[in-house]
């Protein structure tokens, strides 16, 4: 608790400025007359004396209040329409004479009419063309009475009469002359300690320390203002990289330290590199227009130089020089030159292999890949892929196995299981399943293998052991950042943007 | 890749025990399949594309079953000889020319085993045979057929029969236009001049394949116990695979497999054949390349004792494989077969040491650079798709680039690749309106156009675009940006006024970096702004972050 003092001096300009005048006012309205301030911040500074325990805390008051509108007060003066037509209606009969009389407007006449009509006040009879009017009553002073009684100004509707209610009923369903609108009034009473500190004396405290102030020293022997440091204060947001691409930094580092060199390499492809390449037979399914995205222009790619072409068809057809007996049917060059958005990261791999000049040789590519699929939440056209190879002579199954769990502790998952799975291009093939600490249950990640000779022999001219593997990537980022809708990925919401916390392995 | 439901307790019966849930939820698991689901009464599996053996309760129970070590040996069968005869007519080789065939006896069928014959004939119809577009499978009962058979084409104008599933005769024609089955393969058929048929001793339509069997001769039934068989397509090797997948499977539920001899005409090109051809096939498997590439230390005995695991058999160097596994291409098939027998879960994980030197791509780091300093001055970096819209590329932009197209797209609001990064920042500040401002924000991608100079006919370029957007957003403040880019990259940078569609007149201009244009910088124009309901200015810039990371500072 701060003293007495204390709390004085950390009173806010505004506070400074309406406490004082707490002595006289007990009302917003009148605190904003007195001081010249806006309503708005008498009434911040009411919250925040509230907060200090000065006054109780303020509550705003709500009250109905039926008042005058325009043509109530025109009417007041001049007399109701339906008196007015009475009154006429005493030295004339002919409805014409009385609304020259009365001085109505034809909209005034044509209600004067139904009005009095309902009540009983007059008959009308038709003579020729011409209409009459007799009087047949006495009218009640009721409604002219309410309306007197705003003349002074607003009634509060909770005081009104029984009576004086229905009459404001009635009256409402007339055009313009009452309304009934809400108002408050916030009524501010001082605590004991409000009412013990009221009489001291404020002192004057810096609000801003200025460079003026420390050039001329005048700062000296003055009191700052005390703040109240322990309250909240709006969220401010830096720059910063989009999440997905900061988690793709960190897997980057990993193979690096790992001694991987990185791959790169276009998106758009020809189907050479992206299945054939990859021993993928022409008429495999995942070739279909319903998984991969063709390029309708350009269509055709140029195929790379025609010694590789020819093996690989050879390796199609029937294994050419690898031992295999190939998919054995006849490979179309033309269905190779298809162009394709790439469907997987192995892609470069395959081009890597075709160009490879020294063993033993690990490489690794972090990218996008596409598939041809209507977007929901847990399906997108885009989804990035964490590849890698190692060329080496002695390289095995178990080292696959290695490389596989190395990466994936150091992307968290302490434990990694695998399961025999099938790719056209890799034998063996694995499915990688990782444990989740949390969930404590078995996610499955994707696929890894050794590539097939009928891939490697083409590509490298001879047959090396290939480790390889492209588990997809956004499932591991989407847990680590708690995200259940893969679209917001791609949803750039920039709150979203603002608020995610760092990836912060 | 096909998912199907088998009996639990057909399973068990065939593979002679039973298995306690997590056991066989992971033995199925360890074999090669992706197991879906156990309960009391179903399995749930998918099977993978080169096993489709396994698409049977029958095939799935002998392949698991000597995984789990009942009867772990090689599975031989053999067919006995007969009279059957099936003759090819010279009038089909246009249109679907090869046929293998055969007979199986001896079979009970309730109404589980005739939905479980179905399903296998499905789920080989949809992958091994590539929605029959590669072959087709016809089972007939054999009680109404009059030997010989032919395989014959005629013009459709001449064929009339009572197909399946219909209410009485009906033309080739009408069967390709009305019945249900003609509506979803009829075009493997369309354009043709004939249509293929198998037709029986008294020219009764058996079937139209790969569309329909006849109702009267091939409608299999709970009285059916003989089954003539006929596969028809393009490629007698993966026939002949497919028909022994198929007589295995029935050979496993009790039936007794007879040959059919198929008789082809002179001049086809094609000798006469006595199918299903049952054979086991030898392949060379050397124990040392086994060993080097699994990394573990097997014995042929070992080997031996493995491959029986998988159904396999082996002696003196050599695997013996059964008629019915479609897979094997390479000894590289084998050694997968030893490294599953063995058990995935059993290969301890091991690190090699081998010297390499991990490199990053050089303008993966320039990006990583860009992006770090963009994110200093307060920028926040998006990522949008790579697919886009004509729509938002061209006219919202109202720009007119040439753009890469794709065929088909299931969304038809990504049918082009993006041109450029600007339209998708863009489309950002007009999904993010009630969001705080100032709105600074930055991308980096690829970018493509046409360009026959490629190998694939298109360019890809990446780029990098920034946008500002608040209400007092300028032209200075990109230019500030753009500026501080180019000053701690140690490249000078430069603009030239020039006037785009996209920015307002006279506030605009190009990039230029060695006398070079990259890109451009400007305050969007209020069209623009409009186009994409964008409520506050918006000052940005683009440009080929590629060549700026070529330039030499």
């Amino acid at each position: 608790m701060p003293s007495d003092d204390e709390l004085l001096e950390s009173l806010h300009p505004l506070e400074r400025k309406v406490f004082p005048l707490l002595k006289e006012h007990d009302e917003v309205k009148a605190l904003e007359a007195a001081s010249g301030l806006q309503e708005v911040e008498v009434i911040r500074a009411l919250q925040w004396l509230s907060n200090k325990k000065l006054i109780k805390t303020p509550v705003k008051q709500y009250r109905e209040l039926a008042e005058l509108d325009e043509l109530g007060k025109r009417y007041l003066a001049e007399g109701l329409p339906e008196e007015r037509f009475l009154a006429a209606a005493k030295n004339h009969s002919e409805l014409g004479n009385i609304r020259s009389a009365a001085r109505l407007s034809e909209e005034e006449a044509q209600f004067c009419l139904g009005h009095l009509r309902k009540r009983g006040l007059i008959s009308l009879r038709k003579e020729g063309s011409a209409l009459h009017v007799s009087l047949t009553g006495k009218p009640s002073p009721a409604e002219k009475e309410f309306l007197s009684s705003l003349a002074h100004g607003p009634r509060e509707t909770a005081s009104l009469s029984k009576e004086e209610r229905s009459v404001l009923e009635e009256l409402k369903r007339r055009k313009s002359l009452v309304r009934v609108r809400t108002a408050w009034e916030m009524r501010v009473s001082l605590t004991p300690l409000g009412k013990e500190l009221l009489g001291r004396e404020l002192h004057d405290a810096v609000e801003t320390l200025t460079s003026e102030m420390l050039s001329s020293g005048s700062w000296k022997g003055k009191r700052f203002r005390r703040y109240d440091v322990e309250i909240n204060v709006p969220a401010t947001h830096p720059g910063k990289r989009h999440f997905v691409n900061q988690a793709i930094e960190y897997a980057r580092r990993i193979w690096l330290d790992l001694g991987f060199r990185e791959m790169t390499g276009p998106l758009l492809q020809p189907a050479f590199w992206n299945f054939d390449a990859l021993f993928t037979a022409q008429d495999h399914p995942v070739r279909d227009l319903q998984d991969t995205f063709y390029i309708a222009k350009p269509a055709r790619a140029k195929l790379p130089a025609e010694a590789l072409v020819k093996r690989v068809q050879e390796v199609h057809e029937n294994g050419g020089s690898t031992g295999s007996s190939g998919w054995r049917y006849a490979w179309d060059r033309e269905e190779a030159r298809r162009n394709v958005l790439r469907t997987h990261t192995t892609v470069l791999s395959a081009r890597t292999l075709a160009s490879l000049k020294e063993l033993p040789a690990k490489y690794f590519a972090l990218g996008v890949n596409f598939r041809n699929e209507a977007i929901d939440w847990s399906h997108n056209v885009e989804f990035n892929q964490t590849e890698g190879i190692v060329v080496d002579e002695d390289a095995n199954f178990r080292h696959l196995l290695g490389y596989l769990r190395t990466f994936f502790r150091k992307m968290g998952y302490p434990e990694a299981r695998f399961r025999p799975a099938y790719f056209p291009y890799t034998e063996m093939s694995v499915e990688i399943d990782v444990y989740h600490p949390v969930h404590k249950k078995w996610v499955e990640l994707g696929g890894a293998g050794m590539f097939r000779p009928e891939v490697v022999v083409p590509l490298l001219g001879k047959d090396i052991p290939v480790l390889a593997w492209g588990p997809g990537f956004d499932r591991t980022i989407m847990e680590y950042f708690r995200i259940h809708d893969i679209r917001q990925l791609y949803g750039n919401d920039v709150k979203q943007l603002r608020e995610m916390p760092l990836w912060m392995r | 890749m096909p998912t199907i439901e088998l009996s639990r307790k057909a399973v068990e019966k065939l593979m002679g025990k039973r298995l306690p849930d997590e056991k066989l939820r992971d033995r199925i698991s360890m074999l090669g399949t992706d197991l879906e689901s156990v309960d009391r009464e179903r399995i749930r599996v998918e099977v993978f594309p080169n096993r489709p053996d396994m698409l049977s309760e029958a095939g799935f129970a002998r392949a698991l079953s000597a995984f789990i070590g009942v009867k772990p040996r090689l599975r031989a069968y053999a067919a006995r000889q007969s009279r059957y005869r099936v003759l090819v007519e010279p009038s089909v080789q246009e249109v679907r020319p090869f046929t293998a065939c055969a007979v199986v006896s001896g079979l009970r069928f309730d109404d589980e085993r005739i939905r479980e014959v179905i399903q296998l004939q499905e789920k080989l119809h949809t992958t091994f045979c590539r929605n029959r577009k590669k072959a087709a499978i016809g089972i007939y009962p054999l009680e109404h057929i009059k030997w010989p058979v032919r395989y014959l084409a005629k013009a459709p104008a001449d064929i009339r029969f009572h197909p399946l599933e219909a209410h009485g005769e009906m033309s080739a024609q009408g069967i390709l236009e009305l019945h249900p089955a003609g509506k979803s393969y009829g075009h493997l058929l369309a354009g043709k001049e004939s249509y293929p048929l198998f037709v029986d001793a008294r020219d009764e339509v058996l079937s139209m394949p790969p569309i329909i069997n006849s109702h009267r001769t091939g409608r299999v039934s709970q009285k059916t116990r003989d089954v003539f068989i006929e596969t028809s397509g393009f490629d007698l090797a993966s026939q002949s695979l497919l028909l022994n997948i198929i007589v295995t499977a029935l050979a496993d539920l009790g039936g007794k497999i007879h040959v059919v001899k198929v008789l082809y005409p002179k001049g086809y090109g094609q000798r006469n054949l006595s199918t299903p051809d049952l054979a086991v096939r030898r392949m060379r498997l050397s124990r040392e390349y086994a060993n080097r590439l699994l990394g573990i230390a097997l014995t042929e005995k070992d080997m031996a004792k493995l491959l029986g695991k998988m159904g396999l058999g082996f002696e003196r160097g050599n695997a013996l494989i059964p008629c019915y596994r479609a897979d094997v291409l390479h000894p590289i098939d084998l050694v997968e077969d030893l490294a599953i027998a063995y058990g995935y879960e059993r290969f301890e994980p091991a690190l090699p040491q081998v010297a390499t030197v991990g490199e990053a791509a050089p303008f993966t780091l320039f990006q990583e650079k860009v992006a770090a300093l963009l994110a200093g001055l307060g920028l926040l970096e998006t990522r949008s798709y790579h697919l886009s819209s004509r729509e938002t590329q061209l006219e919202k932009m109202r720009a007119a680039p040439e753009l890469v197209e794709i065929e088909r797209s299931q969304n038809a609001e990504l049918s082009v690749l993006r041109a450029s990064l600007l339209p998708a920042l863009m489309e950002v500040l007009q999904r993010n309106k009630r969001h705080e401002y100032p709105q600074r924000l930055f991308e980096m991608g690829a970018c493509f156009s046409l360009d026959s100079a490629t190998e694939t006919g298109a360019a890809e370029r990446f780029l990098l675009a920034y946008s500002g957007a608040h209400h007092k957003a300028t032209f200075t403040e990109a230019r500030q940006v753009l500026d501080c880019l180019g000053r701690h990259l140690g490249i000078q940078v430069s603009v030239r006024a020039a006037d785009s569609p996209s920015f307002i007149p006279g506030r605009s201009g190009e990039i230029i970096v060695n006398g070079q244009a990259l890109g451009w910088i400007g305050e969007v124009h209020p069209a623009v702004l409009s186009a994409f309901s964008v409520e506050q200015p918006v000052s940005a810039f683009e440009l080929d972050l590629q060549k700026l990371f070529e330039v030499k500072p």
